[in-house]
């Protein structure tokens, strides 16, 4: 026989190889998380995570798109018809019953930001147009008013108002 | 009735029995799997019970290690796969992008380089280990054979992925290599520019060559398998070079040869881990920093330092389609080994003229690798020719001329005989790998 | 034939690391490169940041006229293990440029203000544009120069500063090509860019040649290894703990063979 069955388990060799699967086991860890890792955003998508827009050339009335996270993002500067319109609407009415006070920064209700893609299944909702003076979306019928908020049509939710803030007067951060 | 079916009713029929459930040692979820598909009795019978030689050396972990070489090249591999651009516009700058912005990026990539490095290491000396004991005497030649066609795989995925970076190495490289097809006579020509998709080396070469590098580098797995195979079938090699007899000359593989070539496996991991953390580029060549310019040759084309000496066996010969011929023939004539050397004893162990030829060989490889790095002219010309003329008498003259004249060492009968006269000291072996 | 196997396994392992000397063949005469210390180096290297900073400084008024460093972002300035500029300074330095963007409603390209997610601005649009500025020569880009090179960091610290005065008689130099002792083939289309004082130091460092020339060169060591400091630590925990590792191993391999072999 080349082998001598030990039959009596040492505690001391069961504690040796315990503390070697284990530290096996971290390493064995540390070497997969990398794998892992390189798969989330690498540093110049993170980069872009965040932009500013300069609003200073932005007229009352007037709307500009700009891309965030791949994303367009709507930026409209509203009459004061079309905050009054927004403010007048009775929650009642709505969906996704939202408050216009509750979509817009304290002190800058003439500025709407909201990301540009319908709450439905994604397609970018079309500004000016649609029975509420807000956005159209071509796809299936959707309808928004001027806070950004669900009239009519199939989307469930409101559009989404992303992070951001006023970094200055006519400066906003977004993400 | 007719004559054919009279027939028909006269013939006895074998029974059939093509539903082979059963015979599972295991219970429960274990058995109801293993009794379908017993992979699990196969497991436990290959690599834990499986009766393995007990004078192994380390010399002989290196298979394991080569496995975790490939599986980490693999892993590496996939994780830049995610990231890389094969566009001859894109390729550069998206390993750049790799090794500034990619979470871990530069980790991957520099691993993934250096692995490559240390597959070849692993490799050779592997090889070495053939070399030296006679493990391509029979009855394992075909998994010789069969390694020989993964080295040949290895080679072809590490020139392809070598050229992936698109840096002036890559480039030019795979120009001078691929142009070696032209030395094909009639359809050469047609050949390389098959090769190419092009007048010349550029994105359609890259394009396919990122394709092949996956391919191929996959290709090695399977091939890999049946090298296994093999082994499963004839049983390890051993350092004396006789065949186990009965238990006193065998361990089981589980836990004796896993602790061990876990051991060998670690030690090799630290000596990569190292280099790879501390002299990530100096396996490499600095021209690969240079992005790729089909306007400028670098002064020295140079391939990875495991292809060398073959290369520099490609230079010695001045003719072109000879120089190829040479080149391939010099590592297919590794296949014609087990009937060159006709010797009936294996291992070097106890053969002392082959032993020294042994060492020749190793020491014409690292002469040639050196030549290899080295401009084809002068003194280094010659050297080069030297080498490759003994590169090739190793194995036509003096391989069967040294099984005709050698008269061997006394032998012991068995494999624990051997571990005893090693320990009475009657027998020298390789001491630094030795357990 | 008698052969020692300590000897010849020496021998081998001696030939094997020889073998990588070939990789810096070259016709011409070996030149020994000038030594200094670099922060960067040796198993615990780090980047000296002031020295970063004023390199970065030496880029952006003498080199960066000639030179790009197309792979840099100026977000980079400011990230760990570089210079690390605050972020305000990072978003100072990238307005200062003009870079190209669009295009625009209109379908045309316009410039902007730079940002730190742009890529350093290329002093020319492409090689070409580069070439015909410069007579035919191509200022390198700097990105990855530093690992481009044999000899790495000491190559271009000598370079900057190997411009001689006396010319050796056998070189014959042409029109706009200039003679320096480390070039290989000694001939060289870039005149001489550093001298005592070329760059007025803002943290008020003497702007001596070899201060200037060791500052840039630390920071075109820092671009081609933005990650040397992680790497080098990342490095050193590893191979600790992979020491420990094999060493438990090690301990139980020996005692599971034990029962193969009671006595070691």
């Amino acid at each position: 026989m080349s082998e001598i069955k030990n039959k009596d388990k040492s505690t001391r060799r069961d504690f040796l190889t315990t503390v070697t699967a284990t530290v096996g086991a971290v390493g064995v860890g540390a070497a997969v998380m990398p794998v892992i890792s390189q798969m989330n955003p690498d540093s110049s998508v993170k980069a872009l995570a965040s932009i500013e827009v300069d609003l200073s050339k932005v007229k009352e009335g007037q709307e500009i798109t700009v891309l965030w996270r791949g994303k367009p993002v709507f930026i409209k500067r509203r009459t004061k018809e079309e905050i009054a319109k927004a403010q007048q609407v009775s929650l009642k009415d709505l969906k996704d019953p939202q408050d216009d006070k509750l979509r817009v920064k304290k002190g800058k209700d003439e500025w709407l930001v909201v990301l540009g893609v319908c709450t439905h299944l994604g397609c970018v909702p079309i500004g000016g147009k649609g029975d509420y003076n807000g956005w159209f979306c071509p796809c299936h019928g959707s309808h928004y008013d001027t806070s950004g908020r669900i009239r009519k049509g199939p989307a469930p939710t409101n559009l989404e108002i992303p992070q951001y803030e006023f970094v200055s007067n006519d400066k906003i951060k977004i993400g | 009735m007719n004559e054919q079916t009279t027939k028909l009713a006269k013939e006895k029929f074998e029974p059939v029995h093509t539903n082979k459930v059963g015979g599972s040692p295991f219970t429960g979820i274990t058995g109801w799997i293993d009794n379908r598909l017993p992979i699990i009795r196969m497991f436990r019978h290959e690599y834990l019970d499986f009766q393995v030689p007990k004078s192994l050396s380390y010399f002989w972990s290196f298979g394991g290690i080569l496995t975790i070489c490939l599986v980490l090249l693999i892993v590496t591999g996939i994780s830049l796969g995610m990231h890389y651009k094969p566009d001859a516009n894109q390729a550069f700058d998206s390993v750049e992008k790799i090794m500034r912005d990619v979470n871990f990026g530069w980790l991957i990539r520099y691993a993934h380089m250096n692995l490559a490095s240390f597959f070849f290491i692993a490799v050779y000396l592997h090889i070495f280990r053939g070399l030296y004991y006679g493990s391509y005497k029979e009855p394992r030649e075909l998994m010789w054979l069969i390694g020989i066609v993964i080295f040949f795989l290895m080679m072809a995925t590490a020139f392809l992925g070598y050229t992936l970076p698109w840096g002036q190495m890559s480039y030019w490289g795979a120009t001078v290599i691929t142009n070696l097809f032209s030395a094909v006579p009639v359809v050469g020509k047609f050949i390389v520019t098959w090769l190419w998709g092009d007048y010349a080396v550029g994105d359609a070469a890259l394009n396919r060559f990122y394709v092949l590098h996956w391919l191929i580098a996959f290709l090695i797995v399977g091939v890999v398998v049946f090298h296994v195979i093999a082994l499963h079938i004839v049983g390890s090699n051993n350092p004396s070079g006789i065949e186990p007899k009965d238990t006193r000359d065998t361990v089981s593989f589980s836990p004796f040869t896993t602790s061990k070539d876990l051991l060998a496996m670690l030690v090799f991991l630290l000596i990569f881990v190292a280099v790879m953390m501390y002299a990530p580029n100096y396996l490499g060549h600095p021209d690969n920093y240079i992005p790729a310019n089909p306007m400028v040759t670098p002064a020295h084309i140079v391939p990875e330092w495991y292809f060398l000496p073959f290369y520099a066996i490609l230079r010695s010969i001045p003719d072109k389609l000879m120089g190829v011929v040479a080149m391939v023939s010099s590592i297919a004539v590794l296949g014609l080994l087990p009937w060159l050397d006709f010797s009936k004893v294996r291992s070097s162990v106890f053969r002392p003229i082959w032993k020294q030829c042994v060492f020749l060989f190793v020491l014409d490889f690292f002469v040639l690798m050196y030549i290899g790095g080295a401009p084809a002219e002068g003194i280094y010309l010659v050297i080069g020719r030297i080498g490759t003329a003994f590169w090739f008498a190793f194995f036509f003259i003096l391989a069967p001329l040294v099984s005709i004249i050698e008269k061997p060492l006394p032998m012991p009968t068995s494999i624990h005989e051997f571990e005893d006269w090693k320990k009475q000291g009657k027998i020298k072996t390789i001491k630094l790998f030795n357990k | 034939m008698k052969f020692n196997f300590f000897k010849s396994s020496s021998l081998f392992i001696f030939l094997f690391f020889m073998s990588f000397t070939n990789t810096s063949f070259s016709k011409e005469a070996h030149v020994d490169l000038l030594k200094t210390s670099w922060s960067f180096d040796g198993f615990f290297g780090k980047f000296d940041r002031a020295s970063l900073q004023r390199g970065y400084q030496v880029y952006k008024e003498v080199c960066a006229s000639c030179h790009s460093m197309k792979q840099l972002s100026y977000r980079n300035l400011g990230e760990q293990g570089g210079p690390e500029f605050t972020e305000a300074e990072v978003k100072a330095i990238a307005s200062q440029y003009e870079v190209s963007d669009g295009p625009n409603a209109e379908g045309e390209m316009f410039t902007r203000k730079g940002k730190p997610s742009d890529k350093f601005k290329s002093p020319y649009s492409n090689e070409n544009a580069s070439r015909a500025a410069n007579g035919g020569a191509y200022p390198p880009d700097m990105s990855v120069l530093v690992k481009a090179r044999p000899g790495g960091a000491d190559y271009i610290y000598s370079l900057l500063m190997g411009y001689e005065e006396k010319v050796p008689d056998n070189i014959k130099l042409e029109e706009g090509v200039y003679y320096n002792k480390y070039m290989p083939g000694n001939k060289i289309r870039m005149a001489k860019p550093l001298s005592e004082g070329s760059v007025s130091y803002s943290d008020g460092t003497k702007a001596t040649q070899e201060q200037l020339s060791k500052d840039v060169v630390t920071f075109l060591t820092w671009a081609a290894e933005p990650h040397l400091e992680a790497r080098k630590k990342l490095g050193f925990k590893s191979v600790i703990f992979l020491l420990i590792l094999t060493i438990l191993v090690y301990l139980v391999k020996k005692k599971i063979w034990l029962r193969v072999e009671p006595k070691v």
